[in-house]
């Protein structure tokens, strides 16, 4: 094809969020050459909408903690199906990437002696989030894109990348569009990393971005790498409800840290009515000790409104489900009454939480400081991405990366709030250096003129269809409503058959949106290439979910409500077989090393 | 708070066109309780042109991506419910001004990370501590926090006279880089210097304080106040203060000044 224009690059480094960026910071910090592409502007990624904070054992607020509490927190948080050499690399490095990033000019809140502040977290034990305010993620991504920027690093801003091309069995590089003029981008590549994030935008109800299409989920499983654990779908407990057209953006559980609690529409304080064995004996017993926790009584433990998401989230919909849910259909979440305990509450509320009071204030017309906000589980990450090697993070195909949400691993059945930063920072950094390490080593690659051809008149297809009368929106829209409904929170086995059904039926409409105008800046274009990614994800989910035949983490089965031991011992692989459909597998978990298991047993 | 979800009609007045020219086209759209105008726009794309550039990311007014002209109002689609407007006449939506345009709601604001690539990065102090680390007071990064809250959405910028009707985007840096610009010499680890490059290259002096930057601020940074002002007279205290000019004379090299809070 003619208009396709060339570039090559050691390392290319797909997706700018935090773990992209820091991936590109390290890799360049090799002396190799490295591409950046994102799919919107520098700086606009899903990071920025991280709240609460970055969780690392920095043990500035509470001395008692380090890498091992907040290893056995990270593996009981995962319900134990985590990748635990992941874990303990996130736990022992993560201190160490949050003082880099003040190193880079990032401006934490600070303790009394002038050290950056830590507050308190779900299923952390101790006080560990490095935050700023409620715009932690923020800080996060602007403190790497200007520090970034400086390294050299070529960024290709509004690019898509549509499919990885090999040589053989390794990586060799990428086709893109350009988003402002829709002219293809060839990206000759020894190694790349993925950093695309999550798949959010497969349901409807969520606290993503646009751009959480799947798309590293599925380029990674087209070119033949596994996908792991994609049952385990974690929704937050707290997204916004009302107006319906805000419906799932976040409310971060910073709010919760800070003193907010949960209430029905008798009153009622319902986390206390359900509280997990495993997290018996580090919760509070009644309001007052939960509330001396939130202040930083070193003696109380934590309310059990900071139990993990995933509880949080199934007892909420309980409380719906029996009738005693707000107006709207959820629960509320109240932190005005804080009041009755500190004075000048609504300001100190502004100054903790201040883009919560905004965006209730300019979406929903409610003040927080005054009134409780009414808050609903919404769909918010995927512990579920490709399967990577813990320690370099490279995939089964060689020169192929991942990090950050769409790989899978730290993270298990469910992740802890604020591990999601520090993954990306953790990881980001690891699969930058061994990327680059890998690019230094590896012989040039050559790709095949038919694999570009091929993948260019895949991406131009839409625009030659003919007759077909629906676009490509109101095709995502069902998909969205479907898995919604069929693969959401409650899942069993009758609703995800026929979920299973209806994708087939969508893959088919997909194949027949029609779209309209020219290649430039044409986003009907660009969500019927996305449904790809969309419904393979989507199918992925559903198949893992119908196989894992218990309840754990982020994945409650109705019709299996009970975790089972032996699922406990294997996670889900998926893959595509070579008769191009999807194979999940069921494979074991590593044994976990004798000093690990001792960390955990100590720390029960 | 309403309780259902009524429905009323509305006519959105969107700008379609690219660089060679455009025009407002009318859609009419139906709009529930508390729709934001991003919702409308995605509706009439979703229905009416499926080849409608807006640009958008979090909509949540976290990343700074949907800044557009409401009803001639430099705002963020998603952060302007349309019940806040008066819906009886058409709603009136067109990309920023102070940039080129590349379709419809869309520009090109390129231009801004051009900019902000010349600008000196952070070069910290020695660490405090052993261990590599610094100590710093909250009411010391108080203001230097002010700034980064900024999410670049470059309303500022295309409020700005300087750059939107005297086009001096060759000379001056605009709100937001005086905003990044602060951010970094009031930092309190900061040892970089750039009131020369303020002075000369940026166009601080530009600035004639009117204000129209920090008006329009969706995070509410007293742009003018807190950050244009005092850089300002920090370049003025350096380069046109009679006793300073005389200490460097007397002292060719620069030296070190004590730093004054705003």
């Amino acid at each position: 094809m003619a208009d396709i224009q060339t570039h090559e690059h050691d390392v290319l480094v797909i997706g700018a969020g935090g773990a992209g960026l820091r991936a590109a910071i390290e890799a360049s910090a090799a002396g190799v050459s490295v591409g950046l592409v994102c799919k919107s502007l520098l700086g606009k990624a899903h990071t920025v909408m991280a709240e609460g904070g970055i969780a690392a054992a920095l043990a500035n607020v509470d001395e008692r903690d380090n890498w091992k509490v907040h290893f056995a927190d990270t593996m009981r948080g995962g319900q134990y199906v985590n990748n635990w050499r992941m874990a303990q690399l996130h736990a022992q490095e993560a201190p160490a990437r949050v003082r880099e990033l003040e190193a880079w000019g990032a401006v934490f809140d600070r303790t009394a002696d002038g050290r950056i502040l830590q507050r308190n977290f779900g299923g952390h034990r101790y006080p560990r989030l490095a935050h700023v305010g409620d715009r932690t993620g923020l800080e996060m991504i602007r403190t790497l894109q200007d520090h970034g920027v400086h390294k050299g690093i070529t960024v290709y801003m509004e690019t898509t990348v549509v499919r990885l091309l090999k040589d053989g069995d390794r990586i060799a590089g990428a086709l893109a569009y350009t988003r402002e003029r829709g002219r293809f981008l060839l990206f000759k590549a020894k190694a790349i990393v993925l950093a695309t994030g999550g798949i959010g935008k497969a349901y409807k109800i969520t606290s993503n971005s646009w751009e959480y299409t799947g798309d590293g989920h599925t380029l990674a499983y087209d070119a033949g790498a596994e996908l792991q654990d994609m049952e385990f779908i974690q929704f937050h407990p707290t997204g916004m409800i009302w107006p319906l057209s805000v419906r799932g953006i976040l409310v971060t559980e910073g709010v919760r840290g800070e003193g907010g609690v949960l209430l029905n529409n008798k009153g009622e304080r319902f986390m206390f009515n359900d509280i997990p064995d495993n997290y018996k004996s580090q919760t509070a017993k009644d309001a007052e000790e939960g509330w001396r926790y939130c202040q930083g009584d070193k003696n109380a433990n934590r309310p059990p409104e900071l139990l993990t998401r995933d509880h949080v989230a199934r007892c909420i919909l309980r409380e719906v489900r029996a009738g005693r849910g707000s107006p709207h259909g959820g629960v509320y979440l109240d932190i005005q009454w804080i009041k009755e305990k500190i004075p000048n509450a609504p300001e100190h509320i502004k100054k903790k939480l201040p883009s919560m009071y905004h965006q209730f204030k300019e979406l929903g017309d409610i003040d927080i400081t005054t009134e409780p906000m009414e808050v609903g589980p919404t769909t918010h990450y995927v512990m579920g991405g490709v399967k990577v090697d813990a320690d370099s993070q490279m995939s089964r195909i060689p020169g192929l990366f991942a990090c950050g949400e769409c790989a899978v691993g730290i993270n298990g059945a469910n992740r802890l709030g604020g591990n999601s930063l520090s993954d990306l920072l953790v990881f980001g950094k690891r699969a930058g250096e061994y990327a680059g390490k890998y690019a230094k080593d590896a012989k040039p690659t050559t790709l095949r003129q038919e694999d570009v051809d091929a993948a260019a008149k895949w991406t131009l297809e839409p625009f030659d269809r003919q007759g077909g009368d629906e676009g490509p929106y109101i095709i995502q829209q069902d998909l969205q409503d479907m898995m919604q409904d069929l693969v959401g929170i409650v899942r069993k086995e009758d609703e995800m058959q026929r979920a299973l059904e209806g994708l087939g039926k969508l893959k088919e409409r997909a194949k027949k949106a029609k779209i309209v105008g020219n290649r430039e800046y044409n986003p009907g274009w660009h969500t019927a290439l996305d449904l790809h990614n969309l419904l393979t994800v989507s199918e992925a989910i559903t198949r893992c979910a119908l196989v894992r035949k218990e309840s754990r983490g982020g994945h409650f089965r109705e019709d299996f409500q009970d975790k089972d031991a032996a699922f406990g011992k294997v996670n889900l692989v998926t893959r595509k077989g070579p008769d191009g459909e999807m194979q999940v597998e069921q494979v074991p978990i590593p044994e976990m090393p004798a000093e690990l298991k001792q960390i955990i047993e100590e720390m029960k | 708070m309403a309780e259902t979800a009524t429905t009323q009609m509305v006519t959105l007045r969107i700008w379609r066109g690219d660089a060679n020219g455009g025009s407002f086209v009318d859609y009419q759209t139906p709009v529930s309780h508390g729709m934001v105008v991003l919702d409308a726009v995605h509706q009439v794309q979703a229905t009416q042109a499926m080849d409608l550039a807006v640009r958008w990311n979090c909509k949540a007014g976290k990343c700074g991506s949907c800044s557009a002209e409401i009803n001639g109002n430099p705002r963020l689609m998603c952060m302007t419910q349309i019940a806040h407007l008066p819906t009886d006449q058409p709603i009136t939506i067109e990309p920023i001004q102070a940039f080129p345009s590349i379709k419809d709601l869309v520009t090109d604001v390129s231009w801004n990370y051009e900019v902000k690539k010349r600008i000196k990065p952070f070069q910290p102090r020695e660490p405090d501590a052993a261990d590599g680390t610094w100590r710093m007071e909250q009411a010391d990064v108080d203001r230097v926090q002010e700034f980064r809250k900024c999410i670049e959405c470059f309303l500022c910028q295309d409020v700005c006279h300087v750059l939107r009707d005297h086009h001096k985007h060759a000379e001056f840096i605009g709100p937001r880089f005086l905003v990044h610009v602060a951010a970094l010499e009031m930092h309190p680890l900061d040892t970089a210097d750039r009131l020369e490059d303020l002075k000369d290259r940026d166009g601080v002096g530009y600035c004639n304080i009117t204000k129209c930057c920090t008006k329009v601020c969706p995070e509410h940074i007293t742009i003018t106040d807190n950050a244009i002002i005092p850089l300002k007279e920090r370049v003025v205290d350096e380069y046109y203060d009679p006793l300073m000019m005389l200490w460097r004379m007397i002292f060719p090299k620069r030296q070190p000044l004590p730093m004054v809070k705003p």
